[in-house]
């Protein structure tokens, strides 16, 4: 493959496309197709030959408002319509060209405002499994630069220089991290990327390979050059059926193309990757643990140092990092570090993908700049609260997060803000609550995550969650004195400071983080057996007059 | 003529110390006589850092480690004891307690415990967290030891000891979180296993969870020594 070639598949996919007047893009990604866009895609089709139109009908990945799936997109005029249903096909086919449907037309302007996709660009508008649709919307040409004409420390360097930070969670310097594994000694290193995205209420990871998988798939090529390994592994959980299939399809067509395997673009660097299903444990997405799991022992994690980067895959040097870090590398490298640099704020660059979730009138996913607020996300973007109810508070970060009241609202996003708020960024779920919702039963759920999720390994994860669990039980079901809830924050502090990894170290940040912001509702808990939002057992309790009176 | 052994000096508890490179603040602590408590690790075996008693604080360093598997540094400081390190251990051994079924009183390894004389050491006096009682199986089915989950802690020594010294990796862990459990073979019982009944599982396991069936009635020393020996004896050869 050379430069000249990769031009020839893009012109030629351009002047395929041209025969067509119209394109009907479906979205078959895993929310529209749980509402049967697969038939729905099929009955357009049937339509679109029968009418005779010069129309192509394809399949996208996620055009990000789930709520409204199915969705469809025509173009050239851009019109959107929602909720589609198999009937509604040739409704669709018949108006192409004159006025669109208007009964199934969603005005969606407001939810596409202010949003800037780098990581989303090409969900949505492109065939999943079809490569050279990538390829004609500027694919693999930064893989092509980085290995024709950049040295390996030039393709970090310009990762360092963007600013990019970690998107699974914990924000570390991706740069940083590639320099490290790159300098560090070794005849075989690994590059793995991290799809064992198991935070309840998070899609991004799956929605991304998805809609874009040869876009992960190049950033991790180009990861390899610069690290210097020749082989690469995709650890994907088992509960994303889909995600697997299309990335089966899309490492299949990337070595076709020679992107992947030996001599890639005429040069003597080879990789190839490999796919490792996980088996539905959450501590997985520990790095360790990760490793662990894909030479095929027990899940668990080991204490760090040695890091990965230093003693990882089999004893090797490996590079982890995640779906979406993987996903921005490749518009860094065409577009330069500082045209990344020059989105977010200060010490947050770039992009991030939020799967907004909840009490929200728009559930999608959603790509902001950094530094946006959250009121910015959750009204303009997500457009509120439904039924008229009033805003309570936002979860970020899954089980390891925390939530954050309205007075936060006009947070900026980014990494330090949200820690110092005793939350943090997470891979990027973001659960709004309203109102209806119980602050003490939303971090006795979390801990339960945590608690069946613990692998077990070290005490005060295995037993301190179980203890945390069973005292927010006892004070949902107004059964709890002030002796609980001290015994719960001493609980907090020890598993936060104790536990071996990140785990259980951040399973107490649900309970320290509701305890700020909504100690009152813990306080009504105890004192009052009452639950103000009327959700735990409590409320429903008939009490006898001498029970009251204690 | 020897490699050249790289030797790094350190403070531990205001006390300076001299070590080899590749040696854990947890072994030079020992050699100089400055007790770290520890459940897990036992001389021999490979470290896994899981009882996180022996957390120590080192001066710069935002996080506590795991002495048992913290190299030394040229010029590290190290606090094995302070107030809040204590009250971490003591309520680790609390949640121990609290875990499964705990009752000294009638335990075959009463006084011979580990478990018991840490909780001792650390001035537990009293268990502050509800006892969990989980009603768990007890393995009597091997004609010379017992295994009793409910006096199990999760160490992992016998897992280790019947991988690393017997090689016969009879033991290991199934299930996750509260509700793991260690297991011989495929979860088959003792008796019907590949165990080769060599014993050395029951005397490293600091609780009373695996006993020999002949020692019966409170009276249960457990001689773990011997791991170190045979680790010795192997390097020799």
């Amino acid at each position: 493959m050379t430069s000249e070639e990769l031009l020839q598949i893009a012109e030629t996919n351009a002047a395929e496309r041209k025969e067509f007047d119209y394109e009907v893009n479906v979205c078959a990604a895993l929310g529209c197709i749980s509402q049967h866009s697969d038939k729905l895609k099929d009955a357009l089709e049937h339509e679109a030959a029968a009418s005779g139109n010069r129309c192509h009908v394809r399949q996208t990945g996620c055009m990000g408002l789930c709520a409204a799936g199915p969705l469809v997109r025509v173009e050239p005029t851009g019109t959107m319509y929602g909720s589609v249903q198999e009937g509604d096909a040739k409704a669709i086919i018949d108006a192409l060209g004159g006025t669109p449907v208007e009964r199934l037309e969603a005005h969606l302007e407001k939810y596409f405002r202010g949003q800037e996709y780098i990581v989303l660009e090409n969900s949505g508008h492109i065939d999943p499994e079809n490569i050279d649709e990538y390829i004609s919307r500027d694919g693999y040409e930064a893989l092509m630069t980085a290995l024709t004409q950049m040295t390996p420390q030039a393709v970090i360097e310009q990762i360092s220089k963007s600013g990019l930070r970690g998107r699974g969670g914990g924000g570390y310097p991706t740069g940083l991290k590639w320099g490290t594994v790159a300098k560090a000694h070794g005849a075989q290193k690994y590059v793995i990327c991290n799809a064992d995205e198991g935070d309840p209420g998070a899609f991004m990871d799956r929605s991304v390979l998805e809609s874009d998988p040869q876009r992960v798939i190049e950033g991790m090529a180009i990861a390899a050059y610069a690290v210097g390994a020749t082989k690469g592994y995709f650890y994907v959980r088992a509960e994303y059926p889909l995600a697997i299939s299309r990335l089966v399809v899309s490492l299949r067509e990337a070595r076709r193309r020679g992107f992947l395997g030996t001599n890639i673009c005429g040069t003597t660097f080879a990789f190839d990757i490999e796919i490792r299903i996980g088996a539905g444990a959450f501590v997985c997405g520990e790095e360790t643990a990760l490793i662990a799991s894909i030479e095929g022992l027990r899940g668990q994690p080991r204490p760090r140092p040695p890091y990965p980067a230093v003693s990882g895959l089999w004893g090797s040097p490996t590079l982890i990092n995640n779906v979406e870090s993987f996903a921005n590398i490749a518009p860094i490298i065409r577009n330069g570090p500082q045209w990344f640099a020059g989105i977010g704020t200060e010490r947050s660059k770039g992009t991030k993908v939020f799967a907004l979730t909840g009490r929200i009138a728009n559930t999608g996913l959603i790509e902001v700049p950094m530094g946006m607020t959250l009121r910015q996300i959750i009204f303009d973007i997500g457009g509120g609260i439904p039924d008229g109810r009033r805003f309570k508070a936002v979860q970020t970060g899954g089980p390891s997060g925390g939530c954050l009241p309205a007075e936060h609202l006009d947070l900026s996003l980014s990494y330090d803000a949200l820690i110092s708020a005793g939350s943090m960024m997470g891979s990027g779920g973001m659960i709004v609550m309203d109102d209806t919702s119980c602050m003490v039963n939303v971090a006795r759920f979390f801990m339960e995550f945590c608690m069946t999720e613990s692998c077990g390994k070290c005490v005060p994860c295995r037993t301190g969650t179980a203890q945390m669990f069973n005292l927010l039980t006892k004070i949902c079901d107004g059964e709890a004195t002030h002796a609980d809830l001290d015994l719960l924050i001493d609980l907090c502090d020890v598993v936060k400071h104790t536990s071996l990894c990140g785990l259980g170290m951040t399973a107490p940040n649900p309970v320290l983080s509701t305890l700020r912001y909504f100690k009152d509702e813990y306080l009504e808990h105890i004192d009052n057996k009452r639950c103000p939002a009327g959700v735990c057992a409590c409320s429903n309790k008939v009490r006898t007059e001498e029970e009251v009176i204690v | 003529m020897s490699p050249a052994v790289d030797v790094k000096t350190l403070v531990i508890d205001g006390i300076d110390v001299s070590a080899r490179a590749d040696q854990t603040v947890l072994e030079v602590a020992r050699e100089n006589n400055i007790f770290i408590p520890t459940l897990c690790h036992l001389d021999g075996l490979s470290d896994v850092g899981a009882c996180r008693l022996c957390l120590v604080e080192v001066k710069n360093s935002p996080k506590l480690h795991p002495a048992c598997v913290l190299k030394v540094e040229e010029g590290m400081e190290v606090t094995t004891k302070s107030d809040r390190l204590l009250h971490y251990r003591q309520t680790i051994l609390e949640l121990l307690f609290a875990e499964r079924n705990h009752v000294c009183s009638v335990c075959v390894v009463n006084n011979h415990c580990e478990l018991q004389s840490m909780a001792q050491s650390q001035g537990v006096t009293h268990v502050r967290l509800p006892y969990r009682n989980p009603k768990l199986t007890v393995d009597a089915s091997h004609d010379r030891f017992v295994a009793d989950h409910n006096r199990c802690i999760l160490c992992t020594r016998c897992v280790r000891v019947c991988d690393e010294i017997e090689g016969a990796h009879v033991w290991d862990v199934m299930g996750r979180g509260i509700d793991s459990l260690v297991i011989t073979d495929l979860m088959q019982p003792w008796a019907e296993s590949t165990c080769t009944r060599c014993g050395k599982c029951v005397n490293v396991c600091p609780t009373g969870a695996l006993f020999d069936k002949s020692k019966l009635g409170s009276d249960h020393p457990k001689y773990p020594d011997f791991v170190p020996y045979l680790n010795m004896m192997r390097e020799v050869r």
